[in-house]
């Protein structure tokens, strides 16, 4: 057991060095356009951190934790059109209204359970979906475009995030942080029970555990933290859509969680990793990588239990 | 301590408890004897809300807890350990134990691991498995350790050596007189009527979802006809 923990955490380290190096290391080999690609799969690792919570460790199938992503970052967006481009205003306000929505939804959502839970949270994206598409002043479908990033300025010190660079570490630094945060919680005894409901809620209940609280608690987390990746997206693409909001986003997100391997800490962010640059380089060989990509996934759901996480654990017991 | 007043309970159209009636008082060691199916768990399953009371009223430290979500029940001094175990498998055995803990304030001798290990020393080397690791008897260990972390005024266990090889019933029963010596309140079903008899204080025999009998282990014993006739010993 010891073993596994301490080869996850060499594979944790890994990657996070690499995530830290690419900046110097994919202009050194000419390939500098991999620096936005690895800030985006920094940016959706983040998201599938958020999501892992609920759907990995709590065993919450949410089928719409798109519109979170999409809400923090339309609300980065709008503030923008406004020229209301104060970050100290932008993000706790969209981080907010991620968790203000997430409550509601959740609050809903969680009165039902299996194939319903999936539709009422699916069914409450699309309404947000529908929402963005709706919204005429704010671009309906062709989306609204970003013309400044969120601005910190506070006693005459300037905290640009402007430049790519700047960005692309501030990405890195709150991934690390989020990773941090949710080992915590999962840790923590709160985490623990979150994790009992997955296996036996009512047993939980019988040992004077109000479920239906921790369970929206972790639901309201969860979205904040995919509300926060919506915000680094607006950031980052300077461009907000419905289609961030769309369920196939939130069909994405779900196999970065499970490809990656749900209910470990590491998982999401090997998934999103994974996920991304599979596609990029798929798509990069033909226009018609979905093809490939579609039973590639198939494959690894059906043949890889516990996703990619499973197999290096695996590796680590036939070792 | 408890009381449990004429409740009636039903299985959709199937009623199950008749009037049932009984109490445990503080520090008492009691017992809910009678053969399968005459509604022994399912009046667990009411003191704890699990399943509907339709007419009668529970009653734990004088306050009433008839109908109450399971969580405020176990939350007001209630600590079951349920049939079949239920532990968390995904959870390791340390995991278990803190997962539902709770020390509530003023508590002079509070349960912790150490203390739980100290009970059951055979889940010392285990804390670090995973709760489905666990032999049946581990697991029965564990359901009474985790029970015992909410630090419960009372403790209920249902079918409590259910399926176990004797050595670790005699495990499990030794633990109970060693509960019972620290006045622990406990509520017990099962069927090792010898053992009962010998730790008990009181008895309630049920038989078609009521109370027909009650009284302490030196009646119960005495009276053959009654253990043949309700017990089928």
């Amino acid at each position: 057991m010891r073993l596994k923990k301490n080869v996850q955490e060499i594979g944790v380290s890994c990657l996070f060095i690499l995530f830290a190096i690419i900046p110097i290391l994919a202009p050194a080999i000419g390939e500098a356009f991999y620096v936005d690609v690895f800030a985006r799969i920094m940016i959706w690792s983040i998201a599938a951190v958020g999501l892992n919570l609920v759907l990995g460790y709590g065993g919450m199938i949410s089928f719409g934790h798109a519109a979170y992503i999409g809400l923090g970052g339309y609300t980065i967006a709008i503030f923008s059109f406004h020229e209301i481009n104060n970050g100290f205003i932008q993000w706790p306000v969209a981080l907010l209204i991620s968790g203000l929505a997430a409550l509601l939804f959740g609050a809903l959502s969680l009165r039902t359970r299996g194939v319903y839970f999936i539709m009422i949270t699916l069914a409450f994206a699309q309404m947000v979906y529908f929402l963005g598409v709706s919204a005429d002043k704010y671009g309906s479908n062709d989306g609204l475009n970003i013309w400044n990033r969120s601005e910190f300025k506070i006693y005459g010190l300037d905290f640009s995030i402007d430049d790519n660079l700047t960005f692309y570490y501030l990405t890195f630094t709150i991934l690390i942080l989020i990773v941090f945060l949710v080992r915590r919680l999962v840790n923590s005894r709160f985490g623990m029970a979150i994790q009992g409901t997955r296996s036996n809620e009512s047993r939980l209940e019988m040992l004077g555990v109000p479920t239906y609280v921790y369970k929206l608690t972790a639901f309201v987390i969860s979205g904040v933290i995919c509300g926060l990746a919506g915000i680094l997206q607006a950031n980052f693409e300077r461009f907000v859509s419905p289609d961030m909001m769309d369920w196939p986003r939130s069909g994405e997100l779900m196999f970065m969680v499970i490809m990656g391997g749900m209910g470990t800490l590491m998982g999401p962010v090997l998934g999103a990793t994974a996920f991304l640059v599979l596609s990029e380089v798929l798509s990069s060989l033909t226009v018609h990588w979905h093809l490939i990509f579609g039973p590639l996934l198939i494959i690894l759901v059906l043949y890889a239990r516990g996703g990619l996480g499973g197999i290096i654990d695996r590796g680590q017991k036939d070792g | 301590m408890l009381s449990v007043n004429s409740v009636e309970a039903s299985y959709e159209d199937s009623q199950a408890l008749f009037g049932m009636s009984f109490d445990v008082g503080t520090s008492e060691f009691v017992t809910l004897l009678g053969r399968n199916g005459m509604g022994k768990t399912t009046t667990i399953r009411s003191i704890m809300g699990i399943l509907p009371v339709s007419s009668g009223k529970i009653f734990f430290e004088e306050k009433e807890i008839t109908n109450l979500s399971s969580f405020r029940i176990a939350q007001a001094g209630i600590g079951l350990v349920p049939e079949g175990r239920q532990i968390f498998p995904n959870l390791t055995v340390r995991e278990n134990l803190i997962a539902t803990a709770v020390r509530p304030s003023g508590l002079k001798r509070a349960w912790t691991i150490d203390r739980i290990i100290e009970l059951f020393p055979a889940l010392r080397e285990r804390l670090n498995n995973m709760g489905g690791q666990l032999s049946g008897g581990e697991q029965q260990m564990l359901a009474i350790g985790r029970a015992l972390m909410t630090n419960p005024r009372l403790l209920i266990l249902d079918e409590a050596t259910e399926g176990l090889a004797p050595k670790v019933r005699s495990e499990i029963w030794s633990c109970l007189k060693t509960l019972r010596q620290e006045a622990q309140a406990i509520l017990v079903i099962d069927k090792n009527l010898e053992t009962l008899l010998e730790i008990a204080d009181r008895h309630y025999i049920v038989e078609k979802g009521s109370v027909v009998w009650s009284g302490t282990s030196t009646q119960l014993r005495e009276n053959k006809q009654l253990q043949k006739k309700y017990l089928g010993v």
